[in-house]
């Protein structure tokens, strides 16, 4: 569970820096959420539930368990909110606290057979030149709307394919707008640590996304 | 530098964190490798294929989940 009191306020801490000025509205509904207004919580799940659903759900790839971590989140976010001082939007605390939980949730998980990120990364021979001649991409611009979501539902596909670790990091930075150091804090390692690991889930979905995106008749 | 080393420094070139003389060489890499250059396009289309995801539409929470969630708060 998203209860140890370290964790919950790492959304607390980030919220206190951002420094983004909520509005009128925002500020009355975390009054009425501060004085413990039933409305006011239900107005806040409905608002905020879908997007924090997304985000879980992209982390932790099952729907049951991106409804555990929402609803850990949540509780985790009633029980703080007292301590809400309005230094960030709601929705900016929220996002981070269902990061959170759904983190928590992911590394309690049992881990699947997965792939080597090597054998995602581009290959040299002894001289540092390419193993295989990289080839040049079509634009992924301008989509249609059928084009953009049927792109994006490929993308999200290899993203998933990429080994935990490196999905991971992908999603909190190229995704989810995390920067380098609130990435590192979450998942334990260093600014340096995450910069690296992020390059190499890059470069994986890179080889990932090459045979998709090679200009018609290249080989 | 050759072109590993090259693909090593797409990161920080790109975020604009590279030290400037290394810039200086890994330019100087890329006006002379026109792999390098298509490696690195392909490498900035990544990042903006991406971004697609971030667009994802939300989907309705389930009211089964809005009525735990708020079930959990009064326990």
């Amino acid at each position: 569970m998203f209860q140890a009191a370290g964790e919950l306020w790492y959304g607390l801490r980030v919220a206190e820096h951002e420094g983004a000025y909520p509005d009128y509205g925002e500020t009355a509904l975390v009054a009425r959420l501060q004085a413990s207004d039933h409305s006011a919580f239900s107005e806040l799940v409905r608002a905020q539930g879908p997007r924090m659903l997304a985000v879980a759900r992209r982390l932790l790839r099952s729907d049951d368990d991106a409804a555990d971590a929402v609803q850990e989140a949540f509780i985790s976010a009633f029980r703080a909110i007292g301590n809400f001082e309005g230094g960030a939007r709601l929705s900016t605390w929220l996002h981070r606290i269902v990061v959170n939980a759904a983190l928590m949730r992911l590394r309690s998980r049992a881990r699947r057979p997965e792939m080597s990120i090597d054998d995602l990364l581009p290959r040299f021979v002894e001289d540092g030149q390419y193993l295989d001649e990289p080839r040049e991409w079509r634009s992924p611009e301008p989509l249609g709307a059928l084009e953009r979501r049927e792109t994006r539902e490929m993308v999200r596909g290899l993203i998933d394919r990429l080994p935990t670790d490196y999905r991971t990091v992908l999603l909190l930075r190229d995704i989810e707008g995390l920067d380098t150091k609130e990435t590192a804090e979450l998942l334990g390692v260093t600014p340096n640590a995450a910069k690296i690991r992020l390059h190499r889930a890059r470069l994986a979905l890179r080889g990932l996304l090459d045979p998709h995106m090679r200009e018609r008749g290249a080989p | 530098m050759n072109c590993e080393e090259c693909t090593g420094f797409l990161h920080d070139y790109l975020a604009g964190e590279l030290p400037d003389k290394q810039q200086r060489i890994f330019e100087g890499h890329l006006s002379l490798c026109p792999q390098c250059v298509v490696y690195l396009e392909s490498y900035r289309k990544t990042l903006a294929l991406g971004a697609l995801v971030a667009e994802e539409p939300a989907e309705p929470i389930p009211e089964a989940l809005v009525h735990a969630i708020l079930a959990a708060r009064t326990v």
